[in-house]
């Protein structure tokens, strides 16, 4: 029977299944933070248990830890003590650690494939739920909570019901100025937030496959803003040179097999989904929230929305409440509303490519020379910061003020997501690196 | 963990969809290292004012919250991040079930690990337990895991769905690693066949 990449990732790692209980899965790599993990740690210690697969496990800070200079200390008392139990966590369980003096320390679903420990077919988990990201490779990659952050720890197996598949199709060209994240943006704002839910994604489709890397992972991250706990996309030549070379890949004739082994993934002809949903994305504008939640988006040309013309009480209701927080006029043009501060960055949108995107618009003309985009961001006035999730979850010292309005590249406009009282517009690099040059909600195609 | 034992309680009404897990705790609380503590900063952010203070209008301020244990919300609830302290902070305050029409699946997972009781009811009962619960604040419910009823004060019970495997650790009190240890020899098996 045609297989999907969904049936054909979880096949290969069912150890056992009973009746009446759900599959054990096997992980192939397990992503630790220093946030998620803990009380995980403290199971094993009380239980006697040792991490079985050390080998299979890879942490890093990012969440508590300030992106200020790392030569200073923590100010924040208990951010420094949960970035300090960590480090004796790792050593004690014989967990790499990638802290800031390897050099190799940044936000866990940034690192993961850049270092080459993403790779297709793999079973992916971190107690993170944008671990969805590295279903950009055609791993099958989820996030969990710290009770089963322990089960991996503990057993390198989880407990899991096999999820639905659902194929998300983006076909046409991308008109310039709009991106993945425009892609994501408008498939949540058309599925709703809890669309997703109990299935995968999974986007097939031209416009998808033209997509870099870096694309595919800001499109799988928002995976689960729609509800999704994964995200994928096949394997193709795109995911073989990204990996190629970089520092885990394998190599030489490994490589030859492993590539072989990858091309194998991607759904049969034929295969069946549970549910399919197509976008065209010739169609698409760049998107910008303007709610509270990532289904509450519209193209920035169009204007907040009107409760008194949704229908839906519950709906109406909820449009209310968003934009009372939000402090938005209903039928008011999105161009040109007042922005305070501008975030780019996170693991949605925190790429070398997306900061380009974003230099590019800020300095007028291509960015080159080296590089440098460090000397770009800081002449037009921005600060740049060290690795970590930063402002996108407000608990490392970087957040916005209570009533300030924030054009953030990051995955969620909940309340106070980044700060009490902060409102956040998402939107991609380009929108965001437009609103830092305008000060306002900006189209930036009449900027390029 | 406890074996899951039936209970009576009275319930708190939150009528908000999409009930992030941003808004059950905030992320500024997760720089913690135990489970413990994070009843008292359930729904901060709703709950409080900028300066502490409790803000009198929301639903868990009010004197007939206290000591409540069943939490009737919105469609989609617990949607957004994978922590844990969501449930953590729930159980924290007091709450041993949560009533919705949908529950998002990391949300979901993470409850039942800790012996919160996510009960999902169709759209039809829903309206109709607001609508109680609405009316009379002060109404009992009776949760009973083993028959999978919800008991409304007029003795009406409402049936409803779990997973079999989940609600048999419930009942009994035992966690999943406990299970997932048991397996060691086929998980052996499983890394020797792949090697």
């Amino acid at each position: 029977m045609p297989r999907t990449l969904l049936d054909k990732i979880w096949d290969a790692h069912v150890v056992a299944q009973e009746p009446g209980s759900p599959a054990i899965l096997y992980i192939d790599l397990h992503l630790v933070h220093e946030v998620t993990s803990p009380q995980a740690f403290q199971t094993l210690r009380e239980r006697g248990l040792k991490v079985r697969r050390p080998d299979k496990t890879l942490a890093t800070v990012d969440h508590s830890i300030p992106t200020y200079d790392r030569s200073l200390p923590i100010r924040d008392a208990l951010a420094a003590k949960q970035v300090a139990q960590l480090a004796t966590n790792c050593q004690e369980f014989d967990v790499p650690l990638y802290s800031p003096e390897t050099g190799r320390q940044g936000i866990v679903h940034v690192i993961g494939p850049e270092l080459g420990r993403t790779q297709p077919g793999m079973t992916i988990v971190c107690g993170d739920s944008h671990t969805a990201t590295h279903g950009a490779f055609g791993s099958l990659a989820f996030g969990i909570g710290t009770s089963e952050v322990g089960h991996v720890l503990a057993t390198q197996c989880l407990l899991q019901h096999k999820p639905k598949n659902f194929e998300v199709r983006v076909d046409g060209q991308l008109r310039p100025g709009v991106g993945p994240k425009d892609i994501i943006l408008a498939l949540i704002g058309r599925l709703g937030i809890g669309g997703g839910t109990g299935h995968v994604f999974e986007y097939t489709g031209s416009a998808i496959r033209s997509l870099s890397m870096e694309g595919r992972m800001t499109v799988c991250n928002m995976s689960i803003e729609g509800g999704a706990r994964a995200g994928l996309i096949a394997p193709d030549d795109t995911t073989f040179d990204y990996l190629a070379g970089r520092p885990f890949a394998p190599e030489g004739a490994a490589w030859d097999a492993a590539v072989a082994a990858w091309r194998r993934l991607p759904s049969d002809e034929g295969a069946t989904f549970d549910r399919s949903v197509t976008l065209d994305a010739s169609a698409l504008e760049p998107m910008v929230t303007y709610g509270t939640n990532p289904g509450m988006a519209a193209p920035i040309t169009g204007r907040v929305p009107d409760p008194a013309e949704v229908r839906d009480p519950a709906q109406r209701r909820a449009l209310e409440k968003a934009l009372a927080y939000m402090d938005l006029q209903p039928g008011r043009p999105l161009q040109g509303q007042p922005v305070d501060v501008v975030f780019i960055g996170s693991c949605t949108n925190g790429r070398l490519s997306d900061l380009r995107q974003a230099a590019e618009v800020l300095r007028g003309r291509a960015a080159a020379e080296a590089e440098r985009l460090d000397v770009v961001f800081r002449e037009a006035g921005c600060e740049w910061r060290e690795p970590g999730c930063s402002m996108c979850i407000a608990m490392n010292g970087d957040q916005l003020e209570p009533g300030q309005y924030a054009v953030s590249t990051s995955n969620r406009n909940f309340e106070g997501r980044q700060g009490p009282g902060g409102r956040t517009f998402l939107a991609s690099p380009l929108t965001a690196a437009a609103a830092a040059v305008t000060g306002v909600l900006t189209d930036v195609r009449s900027l390029m | 963990m406890e074996p899951f034992t039936p209970f009576v309680g009275r319930a708190v009404l939150l009528p908000a969809e999409n009930v992030d897990t941003d808004q059950i705790i905030p992320a500024r609380f997760l720089k913690t290292t135990d489970k413990a503590g994070l009843g008292a900063n359930l729904f901060a952010d709703w709950r409080y004012d900028a300066a502490g203070a409790p803000r009198p209008d929301f639903v868990l301020n009010r004197p007939e919250s206290r000591g409540a244990t069943l939490l009737l919300a919105g469609d989609n609830f617990g949607c957004g991040s994978s922590r844990e302290h969501a449930p953590w902070a729930l159980l924290g305050y007091g709450f041993r079930a949560v009533v919705s029409t949908s529950f998002a699946d990391i949300f979901r997972n993470n409850a039942l690990k800790n012996g919160l009781l996510p009960i999902v009811v169709d759209a039809a009962t829903h309206e109709r337990l607001f609508a109680l619960a609405a009316a009379q604040p002060a109404a009992e419910y009776r949760v009973d895991l083993a028959a999978q009823t919800l008991a409304l004060p007029d003795g009406t019970a409402i049936a409803f769905q779990i997973d079999p495997f989940a609600r048999t650790c419930l009942l009994q009190g035992v966690d999943e690693l406990g299970y997932l240890l048991g397996h060691v020899p086929a998980i052996e098996q499983y890394e020797a066949a792949r090697s």
